[in-house]
């Protein structure tokens, strides 16, 4: 379970990020969707504790994330580019990030034979580096690696973004077949409505900074965000 | 506040001492009994024409970076070309000589040369310089060139020295020409201008994403370490470290500028230097020998991971872990540029017992002290780049500089309590007990400097988000 509690982020005096009370069950697989700049880096990386909130806090499992780093074992990710080593090969960067998980050289080679498909020849024995590497397949390298060690919180920010099509629907596969994991959560940011709607139990709409829809998926949820994106109606006041 | 006003002395200095030394080379040329001052700098004019050439070659930055934006836009490419060219005109490598060769020109007509020869002479070193700027658009990359030639003119030098052969015989009457004849420097501007047309062409031609503006991508190979396996956590960031340093040429340069720094000693036990020769500077040698790798990569801890630096916070981590791979790191490199300045022995045993005494305390305080400073350096380090070492500010500037000096004070002060008071034993010994004691202490250190990178986290982890 996560909880997030009283959490702002403020910029001077704008107000980012501004969340008075959200959980997230464990082994929920939870969407996040909202414009350019409603704050869902912003809420990923408070609970990466890669930036301090203004007020509040999170507590992911029992850890409160600023206070603690113990939910670091159990809580792995994918935000950008810059969870990635450059100058290691895809192989090298697994292994790496398998050692610090506790996982050896054949664990991950196990875990990896379980994505032949997802990198479609393009990842492993390249002979090239990560930095050489496309964005689509540098992004695959980035999602299969927060998969290495079992985390029980995984949390990837727009994982669909730069992936062909092929590689977008054997990803949401993957996300579902975590989704039906009881004791993994699941994280997601999208601008992708129809893969978010597919793939996550649960989606909450961000806008400015504010929570302002919360939505079990069911089959009308698809609609639903359809009308509020394209009718930019003043949501604050809708939701009341 | 303090520091700008600080590094703003620090410019006016250097611009003094170049300016100084424009003015004064010719009086103490003239002093020295060297005969014609003209004429001597027109012998190693050669040799100061090569360096600027291979100084260009490793620190010049090339004037692809910016252009794939402009393809896009409404010029054409003649223009984008001449553009980009026109900006290493006003390079730093092309001003920067004009503290010397002013100042110097304009000494030789108020010595009485005649005007026209000094402006021809003057004309002549100008295109001569540019001549290298564009030589070296030309040369970008190509190694196979440029190496050979370097060495040859470093051979040179030395037959030069040791009497062999003497080339400044041949090419000191080309530049003396120059002032003897002004129309002369028609010549070197010729030369320029059919540079700068060649290398307009070679650019032109191979302004393709593909092409020349293409990054050059290297073949990859996969390595285990699997040696360092045996250091359980430790080696896991070590195996990492090692590709580091191996596969990043901005890293690969402080390898280089260590092993520089190991014969920087030679300036203090060859008694090149008169002021070098107080007992004091021994440790100062000491401690830059065994150090060079210390200075030039512990200094930049954390900056080296800048790039995935929310990986390391985010990952499965400890501070702890992270911290004392870079440690030991240094402390290795450290215990190897000892060993390889086992040549010091050469001079004698105080030598070398000054760099083993210099590598005690670099072990023992000052690898906490660079540990310690890279927390508040919040300068990314963009390892890509190649050609940015030392042009750019963010991995020399005098911040830097001036956390050296507490780490190179310190020693040469508990060394000359001890050297007299007592004897100069005594001031060995000091500083090896310090070395030691710190060696000691290490773990209530590392407490504190983990709190540090803690406290330091977000904002670095900010810093490092705003590259470029």
């Amino acid at each position: 379970m996560i909880t997030l509690q009283n959490l702002t982020k403020k910029y001077g005096h704008q107000v980012v990020l501004n969340i008075g009370h959200l959980e997230i069950p464990k082994g929920q697989s939870f969407g996040l969707v909202g414009n350019n700049g409603a704050g869902k880096t912003t809420l990923f990386s408070l609970l990466l504790d890669l930036i301090q909130p203004t007020t509040g806090h999170i507590v992911n499992q029992g850890v409160q994330v600023d206070k603690s780093e113990d939910w670091k074992p159990f809580t792995s990710s994918f935000i950008d580019e810059s969870f990635l080593i450059g100058y290691l090969t895809p192989e090298e960067y697994f292994y790496f990030i398998g050692e610090l998980r506790g996982r050896n050289k054949a664990d991950v080679d196990a875990l990896l034979a379980q994505f032949t498909d997802f990198f479609h020849g393009e990842i492993l024995g390249q002979k090239k580096y990560l930095r050489d590497l496309s964005k689509g397949n540098q992004k695959k390298a980035g999602i299969v690696a927060s998969l290495i060690g079992n985390p029980e919180v995984i949390i990837l920010d727009e994982p669909f973004a730069n992936l062909d099509p092929t590689t977008q629907i054997r990803l949401k596969g993957i996300l579902k077949k975590l989704a039906d994991q009881q004791d993994v959560t699941v994280l997601v940011s999208s601008h992708d409505l129809i893969h978010v709607t597919e793939v996550c139990e649960r989606i909450v709409v961000l806008n400015k900074g504010e929570v302002v829809r919360d939505i079990q998926t069911s089959a009308q949820t698809l609609k639903e965000l359809e009308n509020f994106f394209a009718g930019n109606i003043a949501p604050e006041e809708e939701i009341a | 506040m303090v520091f700008k006003i600080f590094m703003g002395f620090m410019a006016l200095y250097f611009v003094v001492v170049f300016l100084s030394m424009g003015v004064g080379a010719y009086y103490m040329i003239e002093k020295s009994g060297l005969g014609d001052p003209l004429k001597f700098v027109n012998r190693f004019l050669i040799y100061y024409w090569v360096a600027d050439l291979a100084s260009r070659y490793a620190l010049q930055k090339m004037p692809v970076t910016n252009i794939k934006p402009l393809l896009l836009l409404p010029f054409n490419k003649a223009q984008i070309v001449n553009y980009s060219l026109g900006k290493t005109i006003v390079s730093f490598f092309n001003g920067a000589h004009a503290f010397f060769f002013v100042p110097f020109s304009i000494v030789l007509l108020i010595e009485g040369y005649s005007l026209g020869g000094v402006i021809g002479w003057h004309l002549g070193i100008i295109a001569l310089i540019y001549a290298n700027n564009f030589l070296n658009v030309l040369l970008n990359n190509k190694d196979s060139i440029l190496y050979p030639v370097a060495l040859l003119f470093a051979v040179l030098g030395l037959c030069q020295y040791y009497g062999y052969f003497d080339i400044t015989v041949y090419t000191a009457p080309f530049f003396d020409a120059l002032y003897d004849f002004p129309w002369v420097a028609i010549f070197p501007w010729a030369i320029m201008t059919f540079l700068y047309v060649a290398s307009f062409r070679y650019f032109k031609k191979h302004m393709y994403l593909d092409g020349g503006l293409a990054q050059k991508t290297s073949v990859a190979k996969t390595e285990d370490f699997r040696w360092l396996d045996r250091f359980g956590n430790l080696g896991i960031f070590l195996k990492n470290d090692i590709k580091l340093i191996k596969r990043n040429r901005r890293s690969r340069t402080t390898i280089l500028v260590s092993i520089l720094f190991l014969f920087y000693g030679l300036l203090f036990f060859g008694g090149a230097i008169e002021t070098y020769e107080g007992p004091v500077w021994k440790i100062f040698a000491g401690i830059f020998v065994s150090g060079g790798f210390l200075f030039t990569f512990g200094q930049y801890v954390p900056s080296w991971d800048s790039s995935y630096y929310p990986l390391m916070m985010s990952q499965n981590i400890m501070y702890r872990d992270y911290l004392n791979s870079k440690w030991y790191l240094i402390i290795i490199a450290t215990l190897i540029s000892t060993i390889l300045a086992s040549f010091y022995l050469y001079f004698g045993w105080g030598a070398y017992v000054a760099i083993l005494v210099g590598a005690i305390y670099n072990m023992g305080v000052n690898s906490y002290l660079v540990l310690w400073g890279g927390a508040y350096i919040k300068t990314p380090i963009d390892l890509t780049s190649n050609k940015k070492a030392f042009g750019d500010k963010q991995s020399f500037n005098l911040k830097t500089l001036l956390l050296t000096i507490p780490k190179l004070i310190l020693p040469l002060l508990i060394y000359a309590l001890g050297h007299y008071l007592i004897n100069p034993t005594a001031g060995y010994i000091f500083v090896t007990v310090t070395g030691v004691v710190g060696f000691a202490f290490k773990n209530i250190v590392f407490k504190k400097i983990e709190k540090i990178y803690k406290k330091e986290k977000y904002k670095t982890l900010l810093a490092y988000k705003q590259k470029s």
